[in-house]
């Protein structure tokens, strides 16, 4: 392989760590958190035009395999990032819930565009007024719908969580008192 | 046939067959328009489909009204039917008052009114007597008024940050 080719593939940069000859010790945490960072499985929840513009952030000219992401998974079990772009009507929440409480820890929401976030301009009675009544939500991606730069902006939000999440989230107090107040496990 | 006969032959037709049911007939915006008494509304729909004359055998929709200021007469129904053979489209109008919402249901004459009739029992709370599965079909199960009302508003009731200044509500 020659030199021009090789400076163009980008790898991960390893974890602070001890190195030595033969060896290399780090923290658990931070081997698992670059594991994840760097393959988050999105579940795309696209019920609008949203999920158009996130067709177009997956596809080549931007191209989400850059961040590790291009593996959608379209069943929760798989999924670490659920990602709900677009109208989310009142009679969807059930459905909503139940792929959210599906996927497996660590998880994570995104809610991309108006309508996920507050609703939007479907200031309605059938519509959700944003996902977060229903779900926590992890980051929010303003727009209507956001450019496919925006939505890029969003995933790096969240590798940024993935990286340093600790493995045990899920026995923290302040996760276990968030999921009760949305009357989950 | 133009409407004009069109609206002709069919008040004959419905004044010789019903009598009163008939309340009015009009022509809006170049369409013959009927206004009915609720009770035969079934009626007329059969036999508006049966007759070989006018064979309206197509019933291209039916919806649910509301104007609060006609008292007593809050609530109608209006169907559009169409008759395939001969092209000829009316319009057929039904009100009765909102404390009691209820009229004969079509559906023993066109099937697909099923959907339609349920559509505006969620909307309008419009009760058709004798629908074989009158319940919710759009809104969630488990809403409490009928939305299109006019008495309820379009906005969310669960949203708080809107106010009047910003917003106009």
């Amino acid at each position: 392989m020659t030199e021009i080719v090789k400076s163009k593939i980008n790898i991960v940069q390893a974890p602070d760590g001890i190195n030595g000859p033969g060896f290399f010790v780090t923290m658990l945490d931070k081997a698992v958190g670059l594991g994840r960072m760097n393959s988050l499985w999105p579940l795309p929840f696209a019920t609008s035009c949203c999920g158009i513009e996130f067709m177009a952030t997956a596809a080549a000219t931007y191209d989400l395999g850059r961040f590790g992401a291009e593996r959608l998974s379209f069943s929760p079990r798989q999924a670490d990032l659920l990602m709900v772009m677009g109208t989310i009507s009142k009679k969807m929440i059930p459905v909503v819930r139940q792929v959210y409480q599906q996927m497996a820890e660590p998880r994570w929401v995104l809610a991309m565009g108006a309508c996920a976030c507050s609703g939007g301009i479907f200031d309605t009675y059938s519509v959700l007024q944003g996902i977060d009544k229903i779900i926590p939500v992890d980051v929010y991606i303003p727009g209507c719908p956001p450019r496919p730069e925006q939505v890029i902006d969003g995933i790096i939000q969240i590798q940024k969580l993935a990286v340093s999440e600790t493995t045990r989230r899920r026995n923290q107090p302040e996760y276990k008192a968030l999921m009760e107040k949305y009357g989950m496990e | 046939m133009d409407n004009q006969a069109l609206l002709n032959t069919v008040q004959e037709k419905l004044k010789a067959q019903f009598g009163e049911g008939l309340i009015s007939s009009e022509m809006v915006a170049d369409y013959p328009v009927f206004t009915l008494n609720r009770d035969v509304i079934c009626d007329v729909v059969h036999f508006l489909y049966n007759d070989n004359d006018l064979s309206f055998q197509y019933l291209t929709t039916l919806a649910g009204l509301h104007y609060p200021d006609n008292k007593g007469k809050e609530l109608g129904v209006m169907y559009q039917l169409h008759s395939l053979t001969k092209n000829f489209r009316i319009r057929l109008k039904v009100f009765f008052s909102i404390n009691d919402p209820n009229v004969p249901s079509i559906t023993p004459v066109f099937l697909g009114a099923n959907w339609m009739e349920r559509l505006e029992f969620d909307f309008f709370g419009i009760i058709f007597k004798g629908h074989p599965n009158l319940k919710r079909i759009v809104n969630v199960d488990d809403m409490n008024y009928h939305p299109m009302r006019k008495e309820y508003p379009l906005e969310d009731a669960t949203r708080e940050d809107k106010d009047d200044k910003m917003f106009g509500r």
